[in-house]
């Protein structure tokens, strides 16, 4: 009994999405579509045909990479709200390196245009580290302001020094064909991001799971008294994270130029950054259930706009359904599982049973 | 006859199995001072929050001012006249000093009549002589400040018997002189004050009467006039103190491993905790630290393994300087072991298993990783190891720490840290909370530790326990050495001396 109701517990996310759809299902029947169709539209657009597919692997690559950056700093204890603003930094250093280094063989100058996007988030990142260890400062409320600095910054180079002359909107020059990311789908735009990112999720589970870096930044997430006592310095630990997570949402950012835009766009994430956020908790700050989490949420995003499509709904009713999956999805996570409690709850039934069955024998 | 004020009549505690309060019998006289004594856990808070309904008891009678009564909530306590200071103040820093007298007042209706309140509190603080800005935020006030908005609270409430909570625990030197002056006013105006605390001056300097508390009873209750503070002391931590428990050979103490000369550190506060600290500590050698509790131990403790950095003095190990050490070359260059006070928050992460908490102290080292990857097979097997070796009962070593029961968790630690094979060990209260059968395992394993040659630092304030096991016992008390005794010296009645602040002069080491 007890494991029934654990593995119950364990499908919890499950239980939150179907009772997401069906919510969601509520809302589009009283603004008069039909969720049937919506939702079989969704399926389809996002998961069952070669162009949605790869629509949702488009949309994967930078949500899976800021899943893993949230993940890695809420295991270090830290809650990295600056995703969206170390993309914006990665892009803007990968197209720098990208457009202006000349000289270099394609790969070495693909490898460089990468790194040092992933560098320049981290960077991003690193400040709120440092405010946070040196001076306590909070690292959510620094890293979600200097979203807003990242985001401008970008619009300022792609609409001042970096844009391309004559262009109607602020946008940069092409990068170099060779450096573009490799196609994984033929004839579409999913492109060899999503594959980088599945093996980053990889990468980041052994790392937590069985290295001693990753059993440090567990150890200050869950108890930072208790780290400092096991020899951890935990200054340098909350530096480290921040920088690690940063430069994830930095890839994720170079990625997307490199591997989509091809250009720097001004606002060229549409919040990708905040996207992780829900990953993460999707994934219950595992990393390998992030790839899934991830694929999950990109395929809603992209299927959305088949949905709004099939049944004819305003985008805003699309929007809501969306908002209420991650709602129910969040709330999910609030239950913890108390053994304990549950076995004494089945004790007390089975007490009431014997209680039940001594009273009828004694009535016979 | 004259009704006391409170009377308590063989009340009774549980948690779970453990008796936390057994046959309280109390009775305390209106209109005096009466103090509670006793040492961390001896149950002194469990009772107070029995007067103040935040616990039910289990078994025995209250009575306030002559009627039998039950108190199922903090409002019905208030309602028989009983107010509470805690330790930790309940104020709303951003309100007023005023609106926090009155926030949560019964009968205010929807009008807040601000003025007509402070003007009564005005002359309530008058009245009391417990002056406060009424039109000050709360937290631009010093400590000693709110505790008076504490008090006003419960005067305005009409309570008759006021508890404190060890009030003098987060007060500065001088703020603690203003309090005493306070209790005395209140006693002069016929209120009845019950003070909690462990610091023998402040019961010598106020108290009319005391009841000693020990290990969930009364042990002793007694008017102050006439009584020493060196009697009280020993009323506290107990008469029947078994020696020499432990019939294992003891080898004569080897060369001197750590030196400290002068050591000097600040609290979390900013005050001095500790103050001017020397001893010597040879190999093979327990040299227990006994005291009264918050008189600088942790402080020393954390000196000790690192944790924090002192003021002023020296500290070496084998003639080294070790002071600029970082924890983790404390641990492992210096070979220091630490048993931490805190046994939950500190010296184990209750969500990790049983394994990887034993594997705390040395996971990046040898054999737990090699270049910077764990090892879990190894590690499983020699927690497996340690866990049989130390007899620590669990179900799995799978298991969360967190299900561990208080010994067993302590033996955890002892395995880890004893296993790691130091050269100074810096042991601190490792018997709290801990049952007989944990204590013995746990003092057997410090012998054995001994005779391998380990220096032993044994900090607590059990003094039966210290005297079971230390060859050498210091006292400390204000964050300085009162007196230092070797073992065949340490009686009971000199060490309770020392401990109430008495100093003989220290002997030369």
């Amino acid at each position: 009994m007890i494991r029934l109701v654990a593995t119950l517990y364990a499908l919890r996310t499950v239980w939150a999405l179907c009772i997401a759809f069906a919510l969601g299902a509520l809302l589009m029947l009283f603004s008069g579509g039909n969720p049937l169709a919506a939702y079989s539209a969704l399926i389809n657009g996002a998961f069952l045909d070669y162009w949605g597919i790869s629509g949702t692997l488009v949309k994967m690559s930078p949500i899976l990479l800021a899943g893993l950056a949230v993940i890695l700093s809420l295991r270090g204890g830290l809650l990295n709200l600056g995703v969206e603003g170390q993309i914006y930094m990665g892009g803007l250093f990968s197209s720098i390196v990208a457009l202006y280094v000349t000289g270099l063989p394609t790969t070495l100058h693909l490898i460089l245009a990468i790194l040092s996007g992933a560098l320049a988030g981290g960077a991003w990142g690193m400040i709120a580290g440092v405010l946070k260890a040196k001076r306590g400062v909070n690292e959510v409320i620094v890293t979600l302001l200097l979203n807003f600095v990242a985001i401008n910054l970008v619009s300022y180079f792609a609409g001042g020094p970096m844009m391309q002359d004559g262009a109607p909107y602020p946008y940069s020059e092409e990068i170099p064909e060779g450096l573009f990311l490799p196609i994984i789908l033929p004839m579409t735009d999913a492109h060899f991001g999503v594959v980088l990112g599945l093996l980053i999720a990889i990468l980041l589970w052994v790392l937590l799971r069985s290295s001693t870096l990753g059993f440090s930044l567990d150890l200050v997430g869950r108890n930072p008294q208790a780290a400092r006592y096991a020899g951890v310095d935990v200054g340098r630990a909350v530096i480290l994270t921040m920088f690690l997570s940063g430069a994830l949402g930095g890839l994720a950012g170079s990625f997307e130029v490199l591997g989509l835009k091809h250009r720097l766009y001004h606002l060229f994430s549409a919040g990708f950054g905040f996207d992780g956020i829900v990953v993460a908790f999707m994934a219950q700050l595992n990393p390998l259930m992030s790839v899934i989490a991830a694929f999950f949420l990109s395929g809603l995003k992209s299927g959305a706009l088949m949905m709004q499509r099939a049944i004819g709904l305003e985008s805003t009713v699309v929007d809501a359904v969306i908002g209420i999956v991650i709602i129910c999805v969040a709330a999910s996570q609030a239950f913890t599982f108390k053994a304990d409690q549950w076995r004494a709850w089945f004790a007390r039934r089975q007490r009431l049973n014997a209680a039940l069955a001594v009273q009828s024998q004694e009535a016979k | 006859m004259v009704v006391p004020a409170l009377r308590l009549h063989g009340v009774g505690k549980l948690f779970g199995e453990f008796r936390a309060l057994d046959a309280i019998e109390m009775t305390v006289a209106a209109g005096t001072i009466h103090s509670i004594l006793g040492e961390n856990g001896a149950g002194k808070t469990t009772l107070m929050n029995i007067l103040y309904g935040l616990y039910q008891p289990d078994e025995g009678e209250v009575e306030v001012f002559g009627q039998t009564v039950s108190i199922p909530s903090p409002r019905a306590a208030l309602d028989h006249g009983i107010g509470m200071i805690h330790q930790h103040f309940m104020l709303v820093d951003t309100l007023s000093v005023v609106e926090n007298i009155i926030l949560g007042l019964p009968g205010q209706g929807m009008r807040l009549s601000l003025d007509e309140h402070s003007s009564k509190i005005d002359a309530l603080s008058r009245r009391y002589g417990f002056d406060v800005n009424l039109h000050a935020p709360v937290w631009t006030l010093p400590m000693g400040m709110r505790q008076r908005v504490e008090i006003l609270k419960a005067l305005y409430r009409e309570a008759r018997i006021i508890i404190f909570d060890e009030p003098t625990s987060i007060l500065a030197p001088q703020e603690v002189d203003g309090l005493l002056r306070g209790l005395r006013r209140l006693r002069e105006e016929g209120k009845t004050v019950v003070l909690i605390t462990h610091k023998l001056e402040e019961v010598a300097a106020v108290a009319d009467r005391i009841t000693v508390m020990r290990s969930g009873r009364v042990v002793a209750e007694q008017d102050v006039a006439g009584l020493e503070k060196s009697d009280m002391a020993r009323m506290m931590v107990g008469r029947d103190v078994a020696l020499s428990s432990y019939d294992v050979e003891r080898p004569d103490p080897g060369p001197v491993v750590l030196e400290a000369r002068g050591l000097a550190a600040r609290n979390s506060h900013g005050a001095l905790a500790l103050k001017a600290v020397s001893f010597e500590l040879r190999a093979g050698e327990i040299f227990g630290i006994a005291g009264v509790d918050g008189n600088g131990q942790s402080e020393l403790a954390e000196v000790l393994t690192g944790i924090l950095r002192p003021e002023g003095g020296t500290l070496t190990l084998n003639g080294a300087d070790i002071l600029p050490m970082t924890i983790d070359q404390r641990r492992h260059d210096a070979k220091i072991s630490s048993i931490p006070e805190d046994r939950q928050h500190t010296g184990l992460v209750l969500d990790l298993s049983v394994w990887q908490n034993a594997a705390l102290r040395d996971f990046r080292r040898q054999p737990f990783s090699l270049r910077g990857w764990l090892k879990p097979t190894r590690m499983r097997d020699i927690a497996a190891d340690w866990v049989k070796r130390y007899d620590v009962r669990l179900r799995s070593l799978n298991q969360a720490v967190r299900f561990l029961s208080g010994g067993n968790q302590q033996k955890l630690i002892f395995a880890r840290e004893i296993e790691a094979r130091p050269a100074v060990m810096v042991v601190m209260q490792p018997t709290k909370g801990v049952d007989v059968g944990a204590i013995e395992l746990i003092q057997r394993a410090i012998l054995k530790a001994r005779a391998e040659g380990v220096a032993i630092v044994y900090i607590s304030t059990e003094l039966e326990h210290i005297l079971a096991v230390a060859d050498r016992v210091a006292v400390i008390c204000g964050g300085q050495f009162t007196g230092m005794l070797p073992r065949a010296e340490a009686t009971v009645e000199r060490i309770g001396s020392l401990m109430a602040g008495i100093s003989e002069t220290p002997e030369a080491p």
